[in-house]
């Protein structure tokens, strides 16, 4: 019970690892990206539509597929959505320097609408009695694990049963770890967003830094999608099905203090907060949507908490959020 | 090599919308040689250095470097011709490590390591005498200590074309001596030097050429052995002045207001106010002097009620009631209901005395949106206010509903002060009030605050400048790390007898 | 080119600087030809995806949006005023915040807790007192359930500055569980409750919308007063410019951020009581249906000016409902809607740096003859 418990929480937190874990690599570059719940829904629609096209060319028949190709083709059309997103937030916020919650509400609205219009018309043109699409084939080369797993009891289940891009979210979220706290490329991007005019007169390519750190993140948040309809839904895609883990995941970025190391212990939490009310024997249909409740109020506990601490390393970048322009005067 | 120059410009231009920075601007700079830029706030002495050091693009023009052109159009550009500027503001982030802002945006060849870079750091420091800790974080750092980081990060990637802004503002007269000794062994190392100064005789005493800007124009270049302040000063403001300050003897001094004990914690927990003690008195300006973020702006913000107190009273003398007030832990608002009156220019001009999306009238409710009964807003009295203000002042804007942020430096502060002494204070308290503006405002400055002083009111003064300091107040304050260091009389002390003062307490720290 | 020993960099192409205040007809302009631009656009991607020609995507645009009004057919054109209308009243109820600085992204949940009130009171004492009775109860329940939802956050961001905006967008959702809790509850498992007769809204001129539309006038006016005209709005505007300068002149911030997320709230309630007491006379967890976000990005681009504002409104409303009308007539998905006024709102956005900023190309230099 318990072991299905925690097994049952991994999946559920990684679209909130790879959520996070990008949300902190553009909020180093000083960009509060609100458009991350879009971005996860554009990058899960794309790996759908990837897939469905890979299946239709493969004539729908499995033993046609190639496993590298039916992992690749999904994974490079989700990270390209992601990309082409994350391009659209830049030219805004950072050409343009529109407002950032602006641009980010409104790119979410739009991602949401995007992932829903393409999955909606994927699920006309099937002409399934079900509202959703199912890419069961696809999934089934996503959601591959270590043969070995099954025979190694509650270890093997709660550390080894699980899909690749599971394992690739800890390695993802280490990576950016290192990359931020022991490389050139880090310490320069970690001060485009604390002071980009210093990090500009150090000579560092401050809007590139921009471009590219909200790209890559998007693109990282965007596998976040992924994960979700290829492993943890089964190849299922239903419209709005994804809901608001992008929100969650943001939040998450607070908790973890900006930090990739602890989003990977916060979104696993959150992903068993988010798994309770079907652990909990014994509750109604009221009551369960009662307990859907409890990450949020968890989220909202945390961020009071955290506002609580007033650390100096603890704080957000500090430019988080501010346009930068050279020629300010 | 002595005959060719390091750098040269050649009729660079710049604008700003419809501010012209810099017009036809020429001058050259050898190696060996140190360089002063000299011209008042405003004349665009900043904006030419930051078109050499990739900052800003000139409109119009030619840099030339080793007598070949350069394009320069980025800070790297301006490495790769190893041009460094040491900004005013500093240039750092605040929670790196010394070496890490040294390092920032480099690309040594290389795997990344810190510990290599920080024995280059410090091989730096013995070569030229400089006292940093290379793990030190920038925001536990003093401001001279912050500087000595600035000149290090610049001579680390190898830079042998310096350029200095202002680099004496925020330096105590001991620490200035110590940076002039550092810069003459640059120049002898044959490093070409460019110093960005409005004070004249740092110029005369460092320098071996001046060139002068005035309103954005370049004036001329004059060998610093053959000049002299009169001359210089000419040539910075245009006319002959007299740059003098009137101080009359204070009349019928009373005590107005007695701080005791005041103890001050910010919100890192660190003590900015330690027990400190004084006595404003009315008639008389009080000057307050101490190396910068040394507890002046808690203190003033203690006495108008924005700071908590530890403990400690702030005694008002009210001459209406003859009552002794107790100011302490008292929002601004019930210290106005008190009676008291106090006025306030601030050290943030723009981010707290003034709205600066807000046009002058909105600016002048600031004081007085309360009056009036109801819940609407009174907007006549205020507009006549600003129309009196710019009348009188003569402060130059395009209407009274301009946003104050669209004025010039010396205009926003009119505007600021001549609201704050429309308020008929007993009290008048102003926080670097000249720091950015041109020559004839300061003086306007000046003499406003004389002109308060000479109605009997209680006027304290922090200033940065320690020759005005000593021309302007009666007595003045001496603070160091948030303690009074000493309280002298300005008509006797000298500026060195203060500066000892400013780091008297932990002189060991505050040494760059 | 001559030989240079050191490396010769390229110069930069453009230069953008920042302008001064632009001529306001001038700025109008841009924003007219961004929406332009924008419908021009989405027309393409229409005509792309349907095969319908341009005019054709337009004229379909006009009539799903205002009906046929030229055939005397009124009930379209009414709906359309209706939603404007409550797109509005939400966008008023976030503006003062905004114009605090303050970013409360919670108008979706503030309007449904206010919107679940109303529905209680209309379950649980409809017939139980007059009819003019329980709609004061329901009002004063709306705004106060919306004003407290509002005020958690005003609470915790005044005394310890906490993120306004994930705490709100968390509301929304904590919200969404709870009116999702109570339908199950009362829907008795099927998730629908059917509509309630009592404690309605009167209908006056027979016109089912026109109270709702008359309401939100109203309160455009008055908000508009209050914020230019008023010392609250004057305290709003200095503590959203600097706190700083609140502080300097004695106005108590926390005060503020509390009184005006408390209006705030509230005018979100009143939008949730319009839609359940005033339109749909039930609920569900979509009532509000993300207009709450919408909100935001018409505050936004009205500039915080109500008038603007409701402009704003009406062109969103008239987008989602005219390329709905485009997505139905031609078997597309509903979300279309969402994509076309997403378009034209990141145009709207977008468009803002033209205004702000001037941009020129730079003169190539003749030739290095120095």
């Amino acid at each position: 019970m318990i072991t299905a418990f925690i097994s049952s929480a991994i999946p559920l937190g990684v679209p909130l690892l790879y959520g996070s874990t990008g949300e902190i690599v553009t909020e180093k570059s000083g960009h509060l990206n609100l458009g991350i719940p879009g971005i996860m829904y554009v990058g899960g629609i794309g790996g759908v539509i990837g897939a469905f096209l890979y299946e239709l060319a493969c004539g729908n028949d499995i033993a046609n597929m190639n496993p590298a190709l039916a992992i690749l083709i999904p994974l490079l059309c989700s990270i390209g959505g992601a990309i082409l997103m994350g391009l659209l937030y830049s030219f805004l916020t950072v050409t343009l320097r529109v407002n950032q919650n602006v641009t980010g509400l409104a790119l979410t609205t739009f991602g949401i609408g995007l992932g829903n219009f393409f999955g909606g018309s994927l699920i006309k043109l099937v002409d399934s009695d079900m509202p959703s699409i199912v890419l069961t084939k696809t999934s089934s080369f996503f959601r591959a694990s270590l043969p070995f797993a099954d025979d190694l009891g509650w270890f093997g289940e709660i550390f080894l049963s699980h899909d690749f891009l599971t394992y690739l979210s800890i390695v993802v979220a280490l990576v950016v770890s290192f990359v931020l706290n022991r490389t050139r490329v880090g310490l320069n991007l970690r001060a485009v967003g604390e002071n980009p005019a210093t990090a500009d007169a150090a000579g560092i390519h401050v809007t590139r830094y921009k471009y590219v750190a909200t790209c890559l993140g998007s693109a990282i948040a965007g596998l976040g999608g992924l994960q979700y309809v290829m492993a943890y839904a089964n190849g299922v895609w239903s419209n709005d099905a994804f809901g608001d883990r992008g929100w969650m995941a943001i939040a998450l970025v607070i908790f973890a203090l900006w930090k990739p190391t602890m989003a990977i212990f916060g979104s696993f939490l959150f992903g068993a907060l988010c798994n309770a009310n079907n652990y909990i024997n014994g509750l109604g249909d009221a009551t369960q949507e009662l307990f859907k409740m409890l990450p949020y109020v968890v989220t909202i506990i945390v961020l009071v908490i955290t506002s609580m601490r007033k650390k100096r390393e603890h704080q957000p970048p500090q430019g988080l959020g501010l346009p930068y322009f050279r020629e300010e005067r | 090599m002595a005959t060719q120059a390091a750098i040269e410009l050649r009729n660079i231009t710049k604008t700003f919308g419809h501010v012209v920075a810099n017009k036809n601007v020429s001058l050259t700079v050898a190696r060996g040689e140190i360089l002063s830029i000299l011209g008042e706030n405003g004349s665009g002495k900043t904006t030419l250095m930051n078109m050499i050091s990739g900052i800003y693009f000139p409109d119009e023009g030619e840099i030339f470097i080793d007598g070949k052109e350069a394009v320069i159009t980025s800070p790297k550009d301006a490495f790769d011709y190893k041009i460094g500027m040491i900004h005013q503001h500093f240039k750092l982030v605040d929670v790196f490590s010394a070496t890490e802002n040294i390092v920032l945006g480099l690309n040594e060849a290389g795997k990344y390591n810190l510990e290599a870079a920080e024995d280059r750091v410090k091989t730096i420091c013995e070569r030229y005498g400089f006292e940093v800790e290379p793990k030190k974080k920038v925001y536990t750092m003093s401001v001279s200590e912050k500087q000595t980081v600035e000149i290090i990060k610049v001579l680390y990637r190898g830079a042998d074309i310096l350029i200095l802004d202002e680099p004496t503002a925020v330096l105590t007269p001991q620490e200035t001596q110590k940076l002039f000794a550092v810069l003459r062994r640059m120049r002898d190392d044959g490093k070409a030097i460019i110093i960005i100064t409005h004070k004249l005789h740092e110029v005369l005493s460092l320098s071996d050429r001046v060139a002068v800007l005035r309103k954005g124009e370049y004036i001329g270049t004059v060998n610093t052995a053959e000049t002299n302040e009169a001359e210089l000063t000419e040539m910075m403001v245009g006319k002959k002045i007299e740059l003098n300050i009137h101080r009359s003897e204070p009349k019928n001094t009373v005590p107005r207001l007695e701080v005791h004990h005041i103890d001050c914690t910010n919100r890192e927990g660190v003590l900015v106010l330690d027990d400190v003690s004084f006595t404003a008195n009315s008639g008389e300006i009080l000057g307050i002097a101490g190396i910068a973020g040394s507890g002046q702006r808690e203190l003033l913000e203690a006495i108008a009620g924005l700071q908590k107190l530890d403990s400690g009273a702030v005694l008002y003398n009210n001459p209406q009631t003859g009552n002794m007030d107790n100011l302490c832990s008292k929002t601004p608002l019930q210290i106005r209901e008190l009676g008291v009156r106090l006025s306030f220019v601030p050290e943030d001009r723009l981010g707290m005395g003034l709205v600066g999306n807000m046009d002058i009238v909105d600016n002048m409710m600031l004081r007085s949106y309360t009056k009036g009964k109801g819940v609407f807003l009174e907007r006549k009295p205020p507009k006549e206010l600003a129309e009196h203000i710019i009348d009188e002042l003569e402060v130059v804007t395009p209407g009274v509903n301009t946003p104050v942020r669209r004025l010039s430096g010396g205009n926003v502060q009119k505007v600021l002060v001549g609201r704050e002494i429309a308020a008929a204070p007993t009290v008048f308290m102003a926080a670097y009030p000249v720091r950015g503006l041109d020559i004839n405002s300061s003086y306007t400055i000046y003499n406003l605050l004389n002109q308060q002083k000479e109605q009997g009111v209680a006027v304290i003064f922090v200033g940065e400048d320690l020759d005005v300091l000593l021309e302007l107040c009666d007595r003045i304050l001496v603070i160091g790390s948030g303690r009074v260091n000493g309280i002298v009389d300005a008509r006797t002390a000298t500026k060195e007898e203060i500066g000892l003062l400013m780091t008297k307490t932990d002189g060991g720290k505050q040494n760059g | 080119m001559a030989d240079t020993t050191v490396k010769k960099h390229r110069e930069p192409l453009l230069h953008i600087a920042k302008r001064d205040d632009m001529v306001w007809w001038k700025a109008c302009l841009i924003r007219l030809s961004a929406i332009l631009l924008a419908l021009l656009l989405v027309g393409i991607i229409s005509s792309l995806l349907t095969g319908e020609g341009f005019g054709g995507v337009y004229s379909i645009m006009l009539r799903g949006a205002f009906g046929r009004i030229f055939q005397g057919k009124t009930s379209l054109l009414w709906r359309f005023f209706q939603q404007t209308a409550i797109l509005l009243c939400l966008s008023l109820a976030v503006t003062p915040a905004f114009k605090m600085r303050f970013w409360n992204c919670g108008a979706e949940g503030q309007a449904l807790i206010g919107g679940l009130a109303a529905m209680v009171c209309m379950m649980k004492l409809g017939g139980k007192m007059p009819e003019w009775l329980l709609i004061v109860v329901i009002v004063v329940f709306s705004c106060l359930a919306g004003a407290v939802w509002g005020v958690i956050p005003a609470l915790f961001k005044a005394h310890y500055k906490t993120n306004e905006t994930l705490f709100t967008l968390m509301m929304n959702y904590v919200a969404t569980q709870i009116v999702a809790y109570y339908v199950y509850l009362t829907g008795k498992g099927s998730g629908i409750i059917q509509p309630v007769s009592t404690g309605n809204l009167p209908v006056i001129a027979g016109l089912p919308y026109l109270l709702n539309i008359l309401i939100v006038c109203v309160l455009m006016v008055v908000l508009f007063v209050y914020l230019k005209y008023s010392k609250h709005g004057y305290e709003i505007a200095v503590v959203g410019e600097s706190q700083n300068t609140a502080r300097y002149i004695g106005i108590r911030v926390k005060k503020v951020i509390i009184r005006t997320m408390l209006l705030s709230g509230a005018l979100c309630g009143v939008a949730g009581l319009l839609l359940v007491a005033g339109t749909d006379h039930s609920i569900n967890t979509n009532t509000v249906g993300g207009q709450g976000f919408t909100a935001i990005m018409v505050s936004w681009l009205g500039h915080f000016n109500p008038f603007v504002m409701a402009l704003i409104s009406g062109l969103v409303v008239f987008l989602r409902s005219g390329a709905g009308k485009v997505a139905d007539s031609f078997f597309l998905n509903g979300s279309f809607a969402d994509i076309v006024s997403g378009v034209v709102i990141l145009f709207l956005v977008g468009c803002e740096f033209f205004i702000r900023y001037s941009v020129k190309i730079r003169r190539g230099k003749k030739g290095g003859n120095a």
